[in-house]
């Protein structure tokens, strides 16, 4: 049965694809963002910040003198922000009033809002900096400390590499499922195998465990990618990111069975499935967008999937460690699916045709 | 030239009337787009509207206690805990229980009636980066606040350089408005996409295939008698994402709507186009289930929608080269929020143009080999 | 059999009904008020055309469905609440049986016999008797999926038999197999019952296998029409069944067409250039005709009449006769050859075809007949030949060649959502048939083929015998002169089959050049001409009566067409054995 090659090419080659398709793709690191720096004095002071824009890893100015020119920079996104400085800069710094116009593009509101603190964050060192030297001007009063438990190099991979092994494995186990299963029952051999001794439960057991095993051949691929090539730290222990995880497959494989048991037409199982696992576990699982900031309304629907919980444990995981405080109500709601799946599924896969 | 148009015209309306006759699938056809729209909407959104923080307020003085008041005030800040020692902060990030904790040092107070720098710390749970960033970020617009203030009531000097900014397009950073608009071409990809890639699979295993390319039908009016209907559906549903964009979220609309509807048919006759040179090597339905969506999934998640274009390594932005849906986001997003003409569109068009030339004249090729 | 006969398996009043949709429409009533009764030692065959509830029946039995109302007891269990007792003893060959294909003979065998918890002692005793039975002792190796029609289903048989059951089931396990293949698995069977006392029931459409069962179920549309002994059934006709010569220069077809129309003969069919009449109890015999021994088939047609209503008239009127052709071909094929990588589907094929008349294609599945009409049709292009139709080089100028010809697929591609007028308008449009001209050819197409009453039921709500009435129209609207029919009769009843030769018969009358292919002998009747095919390539080819004379028969036993095949293809393979065994 597992003679069938486009199961294997779906089971472990295809996450390998998907996880370095989109491990590199997907970032959310806002670095080396270009910005038109209008320069309308070019005194020392104003120099002096531009050297800071240009020596920053996080920003590619492009130096222009006109707003005109800057403005058309950014009508055609060739800068992602305009920072202008105007001509009177460094006369009105000595009387403590001077005003350094910022202008991002609203398209991008994730990234202009970052682009926006950056700029403070430049501006802000330079004000310091002139205090080091001498200059009278002061910051403050209160002066802030940031530190980033956890992820100190502030890398986006850190948190999307785990969620993309989410979907990863949602596709795995849901989609490949149901595609087989399915099949089954349109090519037949389901009513041949009916009537035998074996067991409704075993037909089901029989036909899951060759996708489980190649479900956890594609889970390891992926662990393996991430530390690599994406250099995402593994705080806790291999065992239980293989238990966390062989738990969510269970319930995703599960999840396919049952899809495909009620629904025997292939065409519509492969659509539900997809619709009911992947678009939930890539929109709402946690992964790329925050639960707490929804609405209440869409959080309750999130608390029925199970790639939040996985999400969950995964981040944690990875990053932190094996927090059981957070690990063992996730696991505990995910093994809970799995009984209510076997059950349900087990009463409607008895061996009946209709 | 009048009897091909026809024989056209025979095709579209029979596809018409295979596909939208059942109500159940006008139903599944057009309802799912705007369920998505409304519950991503949702969803998607970078924003934090809601983030839990604690604090370790280690001075406990009026000072300490006015600041933590501004953060309550702000109606986004969720104060969960107070917290007594530094070595809770730790355990209380780490089960996720908030999002950010503010710590104020022992001299708050004293610091500030001095004159000198006082120090808060903000720690973040690093395992999001990007929520990070952004509840520092509105963190920090809080302190800022307070530092105003303080100036102004104690009479020292403001720093001399501030900061004017602004953003364009979209005046309150709101992520929905960009999302949303993004969502009509990718909403629109899939059902159009999944749609064209089986139809012909589909004709295929119930035998009718067959006798279409008996009759004097040639390839490529079956295949402009696929696409159309698939375009006309396609217009349909985006319309759909739109209305619930317009009336739902009341997202304003900066641009003209023909120019949006021009780009969409653009986007859509490309989608189309894919899904035509799809069905052209199924020969199951199941089959061209499984190339749309292993084509559907890198189109939507690198198309620049959720992630930067420019944040990924060059071979792939090349990738996204042939993605039709970037340009189709990209199109909504310039024309829905800033109100960009078509001739400022051309970037994105011929693109567009483009890839739905190769695709449909390399569907009609394979059609006309309709052999193995 | 010294104990007297017990019932293995006991139905009364069985119900069972398909709710396709919520409406009352879409219900389909599969059984209404069965009852059977299978007994112990016995081969008894449930016969019925497609759509009767053979399957639904065999299903009921295997406890794979639960019926509506009604009791059944299958071997004293109740299949809808035991069903785990009842799978445990028995064995049941379903129509699509489920070999894996990319296993060997020897791997499927082992993975049944898994499934059925066969020891390895009782395999070791077994598996030589299996390979003896089904002769695929030499194929062991072999990949199920390159085995041929009947080899698959000897081997689908050998897997539902690696232990001995009480009861076994099979549903239309010859289907489309060659008859020679046919001809072993009823020996098999046969020789099971006989030897060792097992139990069958066997679903078949073929009425020549009904008779040698011990006892009969006819079904027809859900409810039981008699169960009797063979000869019970033959009885019904006895003293009514007579022979006719045709007279000179009329064929046997034009006097069958002409006859069934009488109200008082219930059938007539031409066979070996003669025509068999069955009639009413109360109608006189035609002259001329001699008297003859019924057959199971004519005592069949006799409970058909009496249940199921006459069907109207079924010529069909052309609008304008096809004009007078010079006699030229209506079809050329030369050395026809088609490859599909290393397997060659159909090998150096050669025929020709005459205007106005019924050409018929004879082959068991897999023989290249379908592969052979799709490049005809020029839905496939060939990889070598030369393909004419009405003159028209079909590899040059396929799109003129194509003009002159309509097509009815064996599934009868209708849009299944579209109404028969829709249907009806959609395929005028695709020929470009517009304005009046089309109105009149889509009237045309309803009157004469009764369905006018149909026309705002959409294609998939159709019975079987509309579907094709339909399917054949929109193949007619264009006024072709030749028709393509694959497999028209396929799985369909006997009445049903008469009407729609009578229809044919009154087509090719008027000029129309029609060619069949179909897998079941006798229609070769029917045809002027015919060929037979077998693993590619054609083997003989004439008139019925000159294929029939190819047959070797027992002294005295009157040659069929199925003897005739059978001897062809039997000389074909003695000549090249390798080649007979690919799939």
């Amino acid at each position: 049965m597992v003679r069938d090659p486009s199961s294997i090419a779906m089971g472990v080659v295809l996450p390998v694809i998907l996880i370095l398709l989109f491990g590199f793709g997907l970032s959310l690191d806002v670095k080396h963002v270009p910005v038109a720096l209008d320069l309308e004095e070019t005194s020392a002071d104003a120099l002096d910040i531009a050297a800071g824009f240009q020596l920053s890893p996080y920003f590619e100015p492009t130096i222009v003198h006109s707003m005109a020119a800057a403005e058309r920079l950014l009508v055609t996104r060739t800068v992602d922000g305009i920072v202008r400085i105007p001509s009177d800069f460094t006369r009105r710094v000595s009387a403590g009033d001077a005003t350094i116009e910022v202008i991002v593009h609203g398209s991008d509101a994730n990234r202009a809002r970052i682009i926006e603190a950056y700029v403070e964050g430049a501006i802000g060192a330079w004000t310091s900096r002139q205090a080091a030297e001498g200059r009278a001007v002061i910051a403050g009063p209160v002066v802030v400390q940031s530190r980033l438990w956890f992820n100190s190099a502030n890398d986006s991979h850190y948190f999307l590499v785990p969620g993309l092994i989410v979907l990863v494995m949602t596709l795995t186990g849901a989609f490949l499922t149901a595609m087989v299963v399915a099949r089954e029952w349109e090519r037949g051999t389901f009513e041949a195998l009916f009537v035998t001794p074996v067991r409704s439960e075993e037909i089901l057991l029989g036909k899951t465990i060759p996708y489980f095993g190649l479900g956890m051949v594609g889970l390891t691929l992926c662990v393996l990618a991430a530390q690599f090539l994406f250099d995402v730290p593994l705080l806790g222990s291999l065992w239980v990111l293989l238990g966390a995880s062989m738990l969510y497959l269970l319930v995703g494989l599960g999840i396919g069975l049952l899809i495909s048991s009620a629904v025997k037409n292939q065409l519509v199982a492969s659509q539900l499935t997809m619709l009911a696992t992947f678009m939930p576990a890539f929109m709402l699982s946690g992964f790329l967008f925050d639960l707490r900031s929804m609405p209440a309304a869409i959080r309750l629907i999130t608390y029925l999937l199970p790639a939040r919980y996985y999400v969950a444990m995964l981040q944690t995981i990875f990053l932190a460690g094996n927090l059981w405080g957070v690990l063992v109500p996730n696991a505990a709601v995910l093994l809970a699916m799995l009984a209510i799946l076997g059950l349900w599924g087990r009463s409607i896969t008895h061996k009946r045709l209709a | 030239m009048l009897g091909s148009l026809l024989r056209i015209v025979a095709l579209t309306r029979k596809e018409l009337l295979a596909v939208l006759k059942d109500r159940r699938a006008r139903m599944s056809l057009l309802l799912p787009p705007m369920i998505q729209t409304l519950i991503f909407g949702y969803a998607a959104t970078y924003d934090l509207n809601h983030v839990p923080y604690a604090v370790l307020d280690q001075d406990d003085s009026g000072a300490s206690r006015a600041l933590i008041a501004r953060f309550d005030g702000t109606g986004i800040f969720d104060r969960v805990a107070d917290l007594h020692r530094e070595a809770d902060i730790g355990a209380f990030i780490d089960a996720r229980r908030a999002i950010l904790v503010l710590q104020v040092e022992r001299n708050f107070e004293r610091q500030l009636d001095y004159g000198a720098a006082a120090n808060v710390q903000l720690i973040a749970d690093g395992r999001n980066s990007n929520t990070a960033g952004t509840a520092m970020g509105y963190a920090n617009a809080v302190i800022e606040a307070f530092n105003a203030d303080w100036r102004a009531t104690h009479d020292l000097p403001n720093p001399p350089v501030s900061i004017d900014e602004r953003a364009w397009y979209n005046p309150n950073l709101e992520t929905r408005w960009d999302m949303i608009p993004g969502m009509i071409g990718t909403l629109t990809l899939i059902q159009t996409l999944l749609l064209t890639a089986m139809s012909v699979a589909r004709e295929r295993e119930q035998g009718t295939f067959d006798q279409l390319l008996v009759t004097p039908f040639r390839p490529a009016e079956i295949m402009a008698g696929k696409a159309l209907p698939a375009m006309l559906i396609g217009l349909t549903q985006a319309t759909g994402v739109l209305l619930v964009a317009q009336l739902w979220f009341h997202i304003p609309f900066a641009g003209s709507f023909v120019t949006l509807y021009a780009g969409m048919t653009c986007f859509v006759l490309a989608s189309v186009g894919i899904g035509l040179m799809v069905s052209a090597v199924s020969y199951t339905m199941q089959q061209a289930m499984l190339f749309s969506f292993l084509m559907i999934m890198p189109f939507a998640m690198l198309s620049g929608l959720t992630t930067p274009l420019r944040n990924m390594p060059l071979a792939l932005q090349y990738f996204t080269l042939v993605n039709p849906l970037r340009y189709a986001v990209d199109i909504a997003q310039r024309v829905y929020l800033e109100g960009t003409s078509f001739a400022q569109l051309f970037p994105d068009i011929w693109p567009l143009a483009l890839i739905a030339g190769v695709t449909l004249s390399g569907a009609a090729w394979m059609f006309r080999n309709r052999l193995q | 059999m010294s104990a007297p006969p017990t019932a293995k398996v006991l139905g009364r009043g069985i119900e069972k009904t398909f709710r396709l949709g919520k409406e009352e429409k879409d219900a389909v009533h599969a059984l209404a008020g069965v009852s059977i009764e299978v007994r112990a030692g016995e081969l008894t065959a449930l016969v019925g055309p497609d759509g009767a509830g053979k399957t639904t029946l065999m299903r009921l039995i295997a406890g794979l469905l639960r019926a509506d109302a009604g009791s059944l007891r299958v071997l004293s269990f109740d299949p809808a609440v035991d069903s785990q007792a009842v799978q445990e003893r028995i064995s049941y060959m379903p129509q699509k049986f489920g070999l894996y294909e990319d296993l060997s003979v020897q791997e499927n065998l082992d993975l049944y016999a898994d499934l059925h918890g066969v020891s390895a002692e009782e395999r070791r005793v077994r598996y030589p008797e299996l390979m003896q039975m089904t002769d695929l002792g030499a194929f062991r190796g072999r990949l199920a999926g390159k085995l041929s029609g009947g080899m698959k289903q000897k081997l689908g048989l050998a897997c539902t038999l690696v232990r001995s059951p009480e009861l076994l089931l099979l549903d239309e396990p010859t289907v489309g197999v060659d008859p020679l293949s046919r001809r072993e698995l009823w020996q098999i069977v046969l020789h099971l019952v006989e030897q060792q006392g097992l139990t069958v029931l066997v679903s078949t459409s073929y009425l020549d296998e009904a008779e040698r069962s011990s006892r009969t179920i006819v079904l027809h549309r859900g409810r039981v029409l008699l169960q009797a002994t063979p000869a019970q059934v033959i009885e019904r006709a006895a003293g009514r069944t007579f022979v006719l010569d045709p007279p000179t220069g009329q064929s046997a077809r034009s006097l069958q067409a002409r006859l069934i129309e009488d109200p008082g003969v219930i059938d007539a069919v031409p066979d070996g250039g003669r025509v068999r009449v069955v009639t009413d109890s109360t109608a006189q015999p035609p002259p001329e005709a001699a008297a003859v021994a019924p057959r199971y088939e004519d005592g069949f047609m006799v409970l058909l009449r009496q249940s199921v209503e006459r069907e109207t008239a079924a010529a069909i009127r052309l609008e304008r006769p096809l004009a007078a052709q010079a006699h030229g071909a209506a079809v050329e094929v030369e050395d026809l050859v088609r490859r599909f990588g290393a397997f060659t589907a159909v090998d150096r094929v050669r025929f020709e075809v005459r205007r106005g008349e019924i050409f018929g294609l004879l082959g068991p599945n897999g023989a290249g007949k379908t592969t052979t009409f799709r490049m005809l049709c020029g839905l496939l292009a060939p990889t070598s030949g030369v393909l004419r139709i009405a003159g028209v080089d079909v590899r040059e100028a396929g799109a003129a060649a194509r003009q002159h010809l309509g097509y009815v697929a064996q599934k009868f591609s209708l849009y299944g959502p579209l109404t028969v007028t829709e249907n009806l308008e959609f395929f005028a449009s695709a020929y470009g048939l517009k304005g009046r001209r089309r109105r009149a050819r889509i009237e045309w197409a309803m009157a004469q083929f009764g369905l006018t009453d149909h026309a705002h039921l959409d294609a998939n709500e159709l019975a079987g015998g509309f579907k094709q009435r339909l399917a054949m129209s929109a193949a007619l609207l264009h006024e072709p002169e030749i028709l393509f029919l694959d497999e028209p009769t396929s799985g369909a009843d006997p009445l049903a089959r008469r009407a729609f030769w009578a229809r044919i018969t009154t087509l090719s009358e008027q000029g129309v050049t029609v060619i069949v292919t179909t897998h079941f002998m006798p229609e070769a009747e029917y045809c002027d001409h015919v060929a037979i095919m077998d693993a590619g390539r054609i083997l003989a080819r004439g008139t019925p009566g000159e294929i029939r004379a190819l047959a070797r028969v027992a002294a005295g036993a009157v040659p069929t067409m199925e003897d005739a095949f059978i001897t062809v293809v039997e000389d074909a393979r003695a000549r090249e054995p390798a080649r007979a065994s690919a799939a």
